[in-house]
């Protein structure tokens, strides 16, 4: 039987994404077993993060500057701005390296479902951003789903009297992706998008 | 308990980490709701979208249990219509309108047919938005609140028929209804048997549709259209501008 405070440690890290009762456990035993290598250093770094890090103004990200150093970064295009639904979005595009410009982070996609209404979307913030910094291109890089690309369009309808280039990623074949292993969805928005080839 | 039926999603929400919760309106059983494991995951999103058709299996231990669902595509028109915002807004109005228009688990076949006929329709056939129309009347008279657009209240003709009653939902002829036509609806020529029709039309059509909806429906239940009828009853409106004129056959979307 664990003492309360471990359980309650244990309940806590539970309802953290990917863990479970069991895993939280695990991890928790793991904590307890390495006080100096793990607990102590895991603990200052939550207290650092709890006091460090903000939401950007700017862009909606999670740092510990603001504008964050996403913004901040003056070698990026400063005349591009990437709009993703969440922050994980933008390390991922990040991630990639294709892309250089700015973010701007949504908070989700329109849902009727949900009951996500364009004002409780940072719609007002971009569209702010675009016409006080004359940014030339905004890139929807929203999720392939009708809620997704739904969310597309009303933002290029809000965009349009805005004197700049909207564009959206493009639709299709994953890379390493084969024929016969693809939904049918996929296929229809890749042929639909296909290219001409020279 | 297990059944195995085919249906069209409704709607999903996230449920947990890992898993959905899937509003299907199925052929047999009406609209089901049910979970699916792993549903959030980035690899079954695609198979939770909106107006998507897929094989169902249902388990659950008691009928009246939640139970989940196993799920296989078998169409997905959605992705068909990512580039067209107009019909992509007119898939996810349909079947938000099912969503909210019927109660859960009494099978409704017919409709369920219409709403088929539709997702396949919509932005590849030329009259696919007189069917939208048709087709919340439709769903209005399947759930009891059906119009009567046949013949007149009044006088029992069939032809010249121009007005609704809003308290009746009873149609009217043009002189009939001439002295009171500032409380009456105006019926849109193609819902009363004419064959030609205009985006200013469809837009009457779906204020007739969307004023029996609210008051019989939403309106009780002091509840909002949903956001996805809203936005593409906007469009609509924006497209047909201030009066009659263009048709829907020569509209052109992007």
């Amino acid at each position: 039987m664990a003492a309360n405070e471990i359980e309650h440690l244990i309940r806590l890290m539970g309802r953290l994404p990917g863990l479970g009762p069991r895993s939280a456990r695990r991890a928790a035993l793991s904590l307890m077993k390495h006080p100096d290598t793990l607990l102590r250093p895991l603990i200052e770094a939550l207290g650092t993060c709890r006091d460090a890090i903000s939401i950007c103004s700017t862009c909606g990200n999670l740092d510990s500057h603001d504008p964050c150093s996403v913004c901040a970064d003056r070698d990026r295009d400063r005349d591009v701005v990437c709009v993703v639904q969440e922050v994980e979005d933008l390390w991922a595009m990040d991630r990639s390296g294709s892309y250089r410009g700015l973010f701007h982070i949504l908070g989700g996609t329109l849902s009727a479902l949900d009951g996500r209404h364009p004002e409780h979307l940072r719609i007002t913030a971009l569209l702010e951003r675009v016409e006080k910094d004359g940014i030339g291109e905004v890139i929807l890089a929203l999720g392939a789903t009708v809620d997704g690309q739904t969310t597309a369009h009303y933002l290029g309808e809000r965009l349009r009297p805005l004197a700049c280039r909207v564009t959206r990623l493009a639709y299709g074949l994953p890379v390493g992706g084969e024929l016969n292993y693809l939904d049918q969805g996929t296929l229809d928005a890749a042929m639909k998008a296909r290219q001409l080839l020279a | 308990m297990e059944w195995q039926d085919e249906g069209i999603v409704l709607g999903v929400r996230q449920h947990g980490e890992r898993d959905a919760l899937a509003i299907l309106l199925t052929f047999e059983h009406g609209k089901h709701a049910g979970l699916v494991r792993g549903g959030a995951a980035s690899r079954n999103r695609a198979l939770l979208d909106v107006g998507n058709r897929l094989q169902i299996v249902w388990k659950a231990r008691l009928a009246q249990h939640l139970g989940t669902f196993t799920l296989e595509a078998l169409a997905q028109p959605g992705a068909w219509l990512f580039d067209q915002p107009f019909e992509l807004a007119a898939l996810a109005s349909a079947c938000a309108m099912v969503d909210a228009g019927i109660g859960e688990r009494d099978p409704y076949p017919h409709l369920y047919a219409a709403l088929l006929r539709l997702t396949g329709r919509i932005g590849r056939a030329d009259d696919w938005l007189a069917d939208y129309v048709r087709f919340e009347l439709m769903l209005l008279r399947e759930a009891g609140f059906g119009l009567d657009l046949e013949t007149c209240a009044v006088t029992g003709a069939t032809d010249g028929l121009a007005y609704v009653s809003p308290r009746t939902g009873r149609a009217v002829t043009a002189a009939v209804g001439e002295p009171l036509k500032e409380k009456l609806l105006p019926l849109p020529p193609f819902l009363a048997n004419a064959v030609e029709h205009d985006t200013w039309q469809i837009a009457q059509g779906l204020r007739l549709a969307g004023y029996f909806f609210s008051r019989h429906i939403t309106g009780p239940g002091d509840r909002m259209m949903p956001l996805a009828r809203e936005r593409f009853s906007g469009l609509v409106d924006d497209l047909a501008g201030e009066g009659p004129g263009e048709t829907a056959e020569n509209r052109t979307t992007e």
